[in-house]
């Protein structure tokens, strides 16, 4: 199977600092990987990379066979196919949970305000939050704001989706039904690529796992090898911590 | 029984309340028979004590009247307001008197001495306004010189903006949008040619000639109509990733802020015909109405950049990781959220805006305020200057009030956060 995320030598300077290092990932398609390492790693930063929302200075990254560079023309036709969910949820306040699904559906892929909907409240349906369609973002909890901007990610259509740790703003008792929401989606055969720190989600979903630290891949492994005979000293130490 | 006059207490309540409420009765009547008897009750005392008694006998009557809990619930709410501490009582007090000193000579003037009837200064023989001026020049105040048998047109087009703005809060929402562009696109060139004329058979009528209160309208109004989508997209030019088009936003905003208004005013009146090609001629209204545009919009600009810069980082991030491109984002994220953040910045650039539309008198054209200066300055009818500009104070203060309650109404209407 070809990959569908392909990553060769980045390297990300912020001004002087450099947060991602030489940087070499493959996704094939339907894979799910979990990226984990202690904050400031550069794990959200690698994500963000992956739709542009940060630029990369060095080194190659290709989506669908497209390679992303300043000199891309049509950078939004590509962040429509990468589906984005965000740690503080970053719904539209001014609209209600149906709008926030059916804007960009309508706007950006000129599907009709009929269409649009009726996706909207399938996704919504999906991610079980449809009787909260009407309400402001504002008016929900947490953990149904995440669910609603997974459904909007999800009424895009996109063939990739992007975590960023979806679960670290929500109460404890809130995140379970988060991470219910995203193994069912990564059952029906989603492409992911998730920054967290819930281990149980990640030996339950991941194909992969990704350790990050000061900016380097400093572990990839499949998932069981990951967790009972990581190969780095670095590795065991911060799974020694958070298990 | 033990009166302590420092801490009263609830045993003895009907003692302190009857003797406090003596006590701010004779303070009550010393004032009045000071001010309308002209008669001082307290006379025979040394003159500072006697000028202060009214406040001394009140504070002490409401320190008596107030007494913690008195489980009347009137009388603790009253208490509550205007009487919770010895400061805030003598507060109280020095308000009702000013309001006693002055209220009523102010309804002297404005009614009850006020001559209404006549046509001539001499009709006014009472003390008060002599509102006979406003009545006579009314017509000039509202319409300027805009000549009396062509005054239906300025009055239609008022109407007809009357009329679609209030249809907007009656019809139905898939209306609305209609009505709004008939009225930012359709609606302004009608009315300029029906009040121009020129066209149609209608007479036309130089724009020298328009004044009064209307000319407060038309000025405020193309001006209040251009500045914000002006001022929007300077703002989103000073953000602007691309040096050229963020500096040349960034220079337009700070000479037009650092400039006068008047004196731009004049600039656009003396200065701006000599760099126009020989033969071209544009019209000084029009000329104003560009000038004051663009003044308004260099604030309207950074209004509207307060309320960017208060969205946080992740709504563009939102917007962007759907695939949004640089104006859906804008026009459907970004903007109505950071809107409706400043609309009590823009109701504030507003409101300077139509205040500042008297200034235009420098190149010779006379709004509202501008006709009463020159009304006071006729010979028939010298010293009627208070009289004409509490008039104009008046005027301003509705049009300005209704702007100011509308946007207090739409922020309410916007509010998602419950």
């Amino acid at each position: 199977m070809s990959n569908i995320i392909e990553l060769k030598n980045v390297n990300k300077w912020f001004d002087k600092f450099q947060v991602l290092k030489e940087i070499n990932l493959e996704v094939k398609l339907k894979e799910k990987i979990v990226v984990c390492g202690p904050s400031g790693s550069g794990k959200s930063t690698l994500i963000r990379c992956i739709n542009r929302l940060e630029e990369h200075q060095e080194g190659s990254i290709v989506i669908d066979g497209t390679e992303i560079s300043e000199n891309t023309k049509n950078i939004e036709n590509i962040r429509a196919e990468v589906g984005m969910v965000f740690q503080q949820f970053n719904l539209f306040p001014h609209l209600s949970i149906l709008d926030n699904c059916s804007l960009a559906p309508i706007w950006v892929k000129k599907l009709t305000k009929k269409q649009a909907e009726k996706l909207a409240i399938e996704n919504l349906q999906r991610v079980q939050i449809e009787d909260q369609a009407l309400k402001f973002p504002g008016q929900l909890s947490g953990g149904q704001q995440q669910r609603a901007a997974i459904a909007r990610a999800l009424c895009m259509e996109p063939k990739i989706m992007l975590f960023d740790e979806p679960t670290s703003a929500l109460d404890p008792e809130m995140i379970k039904e988060v991470l219910d929401v995203m193994t069912d989606l990564a059952k029906d055969g989603m492409t992911m690529i998730v920054v967290t720190h819930e281990m149980g989600f990640a030996k339950e979903v991941a194909d992969n796992m990704i350790f990050m630290d000061e900016g380097r891949i400093v572990e990839k492994a499949k998932t069981n090898d990951f967790f009972e005979n990581p190969k780095s000293e670095r590795t065991k130490l911060f799974l020694s911590q958070i298990l | 029984m033990n009166l302590n006059i420092i801490k009263p207490n609830k045993d003895n309540l009907y003692m302190y309340l009857s003797l406090g409420i003596i006590l701010l009765s004779f303070s009550l009547v010393d004032i009045f028979s000071n001010n309308f008897l002209n008669f001082n009750i307290t006379g025979f005392l040394p003159s500072l004590i006697s000028y202060l008694s009214p406040l001394i006998l009140g504070t002490f009557g409401l320190h008596f009247i107030r007494i913690e809990y008195s489980g009347n619930k009137t009388l603790d709410t009253i208490n509550k307001n205007l009487n919770s501490s010895n400061v805030n009582a003598i507060l109280s007090l020095i308000v009702i008197f000013i309001l006693i000193k002055y209220v009523p000579s102010l309804l002297n003037w404005v009614f009850f001495d006020a001559n209404f009837l006549g046509s001539t200064k001499e009709d006014c023989t009472g003390d008060g306004a002599c509102w006979v001026f406003v009545r006579v020049w009314f017509n000039r105040f509202m319409y300027g010189m805009y000549p009396d048998a062509e005054q239906w047109r300025i009055n239609i087009s008022f109407l007809v903006l009357l009329f679609s703005i209030g249809s907007i809060f009656i019809l139905p929402d898939r209306f609305k949008k209609y009505i709004i562009l008939f009225l930012l696109f359709i609606f302004p060139v009608i009315a300029l040619n029906l009040i121009s004329g020129g066209i149609f058979g209608l007479k036309w009528i130089e724009t020298g000639a328009w004044g009064g209160l209307s000319l407060t309208f038309i000025v405020s109004a193309f001006a209040l109509i251009f500045c914000f989508p002006i001022g929007v997209f300077l703002a989103l030019g000073r953000r602007s990733d691309l040096p050229a088009i963020r500096y040349s936003s960034i220079g337009f905003i700070e000479l037009w802020r650092g400039v006068p208004l008047i004196t731009v005013l004049f600039m656009s009146a003396v200065m701006f015909p000599m760099f126009l090609p020989d033969g071209t001629y544009m019209d000084k209204l029009m000329r104003v109405i560009i000038a004051i545009t663009l003044f308004e919009a260099a604030y309207m600009a950074e209004v509207v950049r307060g309320g960017l810069q208060a969205l946080p980082r992740g709504q563009y991030d939102a917007a962007k990781s759907l695939g949004m491109g640089y104006w859906r984002m804008h026009f459907l994220i970004i903007m109505p959220q950071a809107l409706k953040l400043v609309i009590p910045g823009i109701a504030n650039t507003f409101l300077a805006l139509v205040k500042d539309t008297p200034l235009i008198f420098v190149v010779g054209l006379l709004e509202l305020a501008g006709m009463i200066g020159l009304a006071k300055t006729n010979p028939k009818w010298l010293g009627m200057a208070t009289e004409g500009y509490v008039f104009a104070a008046l005027v301003f203060w509705i049009i300005c009030f209704s702007m100011s309650r509308y946007s207090q109404n739409l922020e309410k209407k916007l509010s998602t956060e419950r």
